[in-house]
């Protein structure tokens, strides 16, 4: 029953959407006040039935109820309640309802937040919130709906694919859908924008935040997928520049872009169109990322396997989206118009010209993750492209934009003095070269890569801390104190900023100074790995809920004291017949130490994987800081103001 | 200089700049470029010799050899009409099984062994990877149902 009404409430959200969509922009064509009335309420119903739907379909799994296709395929009976409530998004159909649920959420979100807005502008957000609202709604009712019965019902569940059954699967679609889809906000802001012919600073000033709290969730929710292959494919890789990983990190680069210009916008009624454009793409590519995760063109943890009628769909509705996007683009954005003038030397170009880097960067990325697509699609072979072809073009194509980053807080805008700039920076600049040329020295190793990422993160650092220091300068207070009071924006600049530097630091030493080793080992062996001792004292077995596992115990000692006892395992997952590697990791500030078990080889030996992997957790933490400076960004007033004036614009 | 000058020569900066580093990225893209090819097709000597390449196919029942005191194993990648020898040393993924499907990355030997650096094995019992779905479809011996996939790099060799 419950399952039946939960299929009953994602008809009404489809019926209701199409009121949104239907009601509110024709409402805002014809300037009926009522009809766009009606189009919000619509908006609010459709997320009521869409989180009705959601709650059924996690009812469903929560009670075991096996003759649910979806809930059979799965889950079982022996996973553990949040792994059972997590299967919710472990398939292709569940994950196609949390978009949808995202989406409707920020449609929610946008109805109760946007009254200050004129009504016309917001009720076209609206609108075209609900076309895609449409396209998701019909694609899971007509192609992958979750509700489908299985009769007769199964007795159990196929369980969940083990690789899932982590924690991390608790948190990390849920976060980065919230980031894919609120870009949606960004898009309908877009369109209404395009459709009315006008883009004041104000608008503009309102999508920043909604765009900042969509890229904060898109960087958290990057983070963690890559935390969690980190440590549970087994093997230490913390990126693989994987195509699926590659549709997240395309609109984050966008994104990233987005926020960027939209505080030009903001500030100097500057880059309109750019803005928008930004905007679609941004969009866009979280429809590309979800149409090349789940059309089942890609081979990944993530693609599940699908019939090609809903890939075509996904195609179609993609096309559709940005097609229409570009050709309403095309057509009115001459009425937009390109807004404020600026320097060649300015903060405005600055930011531009990284703008367009993001682009670049967006680009290339892009070539590597579509090209094989294309082959293979097209039958002329299988190809691949590997992690080198990524990193030997993205690192020449972000430097630059590195370097800028840290002139473009110290110029002005619309018109700044490069000769001056350059000798505000020469200290920072000279510090930054000596001590990446000689930091590398000092820890043993030096490469040319090792320098420049050590550069670029010294250049960051050194640059963001003259420009604090020269604002604190004109503040009375003490330092701390006069901290506390700057912009909470200007913080936040900072605090990101400063999180790339983090990042890069984490990448650096990683990439340049990680150790590696595997070797086969037998109980009472001791291996020395980077300095550190590793003693395998042995292995036993240990019954889980539904998994077996031999689990090693290995002692770690550096110089004879102890550092640290890991417990790598091995897991057999009874349902699937699924091995699992479980990796051990030591986590430090400055070092992971990380073991994980291969096979049995011969009698008692095992095959041992060891890292020492140097820095490793300085990237995500640059992540978090990222996205703690988004944060702090938003809690500056001036977002919160009511700006009177616009609503009476509005209403006139 | 006339500011329409500057002008022309900022553009004229601009496009160069662009031009260099469109050659630079796609020079990168070509020699990163990894071709797929089956047992057949390297029996045929079609397959390079010295560059990096992908194959394959099943892991040859009963060819897995473990060595004594190492990591290296041996075993036999067929696509069902032919067959040929790969080496690996280190770990071998959790789901590799000899009569399963398996793609490997490495280089052939002078000797016709394949030195493989980087193997890759499916993510769940159900599917197979699409390059060794392809090499036996090729090889005319695939049942349909298992040509999709789930695989993610899980061993390589730095």
């Amino acid at each position: 029953m419950i399952p039946e009404l939960g299929h009953f409430a994602l008809i009404l959200a489809l019926l209701l959407s199409v009121a949104q969509a239907g009601f509110a922009l024709t409402g805002a064509a014809g300037g009926n006040s009522a009809f766009m009335t009606v189009g919000i309420s619509a908006a609010r119903g459709q997320f009521i039935f869409t989180g009705i739907a959601f709650l059924c379909l996690g009812y469903a799994f929560y009670a075991n109820d096996f003759s649910v296709l979806y809930v059979a395929s799965n889950s079982n009976s022996a996973l553990p309640l949040q792994y059972r409530l997590s299967a919710v998004w472990g398939g292709h159909e569940g994950s196609m309802l949390l978009w949808t649920t995202t989406l409707a959420l920020w449609t929610m979100a946008v109805t109760i937040f946007s009254r200050h807005l004129p009504e016309v502008f917001r009720a076209r957000l609206i609108g075209t919130m609900g076309l895609i609202s449409i396209g998701f709604l019909a694609f899971i009712l007509f192609s992958s709906n979750p509700f489908d019965r299985l009769i007769p019902a199964a007795l159990d569940g196929r369980d969940l694919n083990p690789l899932l059954q982590d924690p991390g699967m608790v948190y990390h679609p849920p976060v980065l859908y919230m980031g894919y889809v609120g870009f949606s906000v960004a898009f309908g802001f877009a369109i209404a924008a395009l459709l009315g012919g006008e883009l004041t600073q104000e608008w503009a000033r309102w999508t920043r935040t909604w765009t900042t709290v969509a890229w904060m969730f898109l960087t958290v929710g990057i983070a963690f997928g890559s935390k969690w292959a980190y440590y549970e494919l087994g093997w230490g890789g913390w990126w693989f520049w994987d195509a699926v990983e590659n549709a997240s990190f395309m609109p984050w680069l966008v994104g990233t872009a987005l926020i960027h210009s939209l505080a030009v916008t903001e500030k100097r009624d500057a880059f309109k169109l750019w803005t928008v454009l930004l905007a679609i793409l941004a969009f866009s590519l979280s429809l590309l990322g979800t149409f090349l995760v789940r059309s089942g063109v890609l081979t990944s943890v993530h693609a599940f396997a699908t019939d090609p009628r809903r890939g075509l769909f996904i195609l179609v509705f993609l096309g559709l989206v940005v097609g229409g996007a570009l050709i309403l683009f095309a057509i009115r954005a001459p009425r937009v118009g390109l807004g404020g003038k600026f320097g060649m030397v300015s903060r405005e170009s600055f930011l531009l010209t990284n703008n367009v880097i993001m682009i670049a960067a967006a680009g290339v990325v892009m070539l590597g993750t579509l090209y094989p697509l294309f082959l293979d699609a097209l039958g002329m072979g299988k190809i691949s492209v590997g992690p080198p072809y990524f990193d030997t073009v993205f690192v020449p194509v972000m430097v630059p934009a590195i370097f800028l980053m840290g002139l473009a807080i110290f110029a002005r805008w619309k018109n700044a003095e490069l000769p001056a700039l350059m000798l505000r920076l020469k200290w920072a600049f000279a510090i930054s070269v000596v001590t990446a040329l000689l930091l590398p020295f000092v820890m043993g190793k030096w490469t040319p890569l090792i320098a420049l990422g050590l550069l670029m993160a010294l250049w960051i650092v050194t640059t963001a801390m003259v420009n604090l220091s020269d604002r604190l300068k004109k503040r009375e207070a003490g330092r701390l104190k006069s901290f506390i009071g700057l912009p909470r924006a200007y913080q936040g600049m900072i605090v990101a900023h400063l999180g790339v530097a983090v990042f890069i630091v984490g990448v650096t030493m990683v990439k340049g100074y990680e150790v590696e080793k595997d070797m086969r080992m037998s109980p009472g062996d001791t291996a020395n790995v980077g300095g550190y001792d590793f003693h395998f004292d042995g292995i036993k077995e240990e019954p889980g809920p539904n998994y077996m596992a031999a689990r090693g115990h290995f002692t770690i000692t550096r110089n004879g004291s102890p550092v640290a006892v890991m417990e790598p395992e091995k897991r057999m997952y009874t349902v699937q017949s699924m091995p699992m590697t479980e990796a051990a990791i030591s986590e430090g500030f400055t070092n992971d130490l990380y073991v994980s078990l291969g096979e049995p080889v011969g009698e008692q030996a095992w095959a041992v994987r060891i890292y020492i992997k140097p820095f490793v957790q300085w990237i995500w933490a640059g992540c978090m800081m990222m996205a703690a400076g988004g944060f702090l960004a938003l809690l500056d007033p001036r977002y919160r103001r009511r700006n009177k004036k616009t609503m009476e614009e509005g209403a006139a | 200089m006339k500011s329409r000058h500057k002008r022309f020569a900022l553009i004229g900066f601009g496009l160069v700049a662009i031009g260099i580093a469109a050659a630079l990225v796609l020079n990168a893209f070509r020699s990163n470029l990894v071709f797929f090819y089956t047992p057949t097709q390297v029996a045929n000597h079609e397959a390079p010799t010295g560059t990096s390449f992908r194959i394959g196919g099943l892991v040859e029942q009963g060819s897995l050899k473990r060595a004594e005191n190492s990591l290296d194993a041996h075993f036999f990648v067929t696509d069902t009409a032919k067959r040929m020898e790969v080496v690996y040393s280190g770990i071998l993924p959790d789901l590799f099984k000899e009569g399963k499907g398996v793609v490997a990355q490495g280089k052939l030997g002078e000797d016709g062994i394949f030195r493989a650096d980087t193997v890759l094995a499916k993510h769940d019992e159900n599917y197979m990877p699409p390059e060794a779905a392809e090499a036996l479809k090729q090889a005319g011996a695939l049942n349909e149902k298992t040509g999709k996939t789930l695989v993610t790099p899980q061993s390589t060799k730095q």
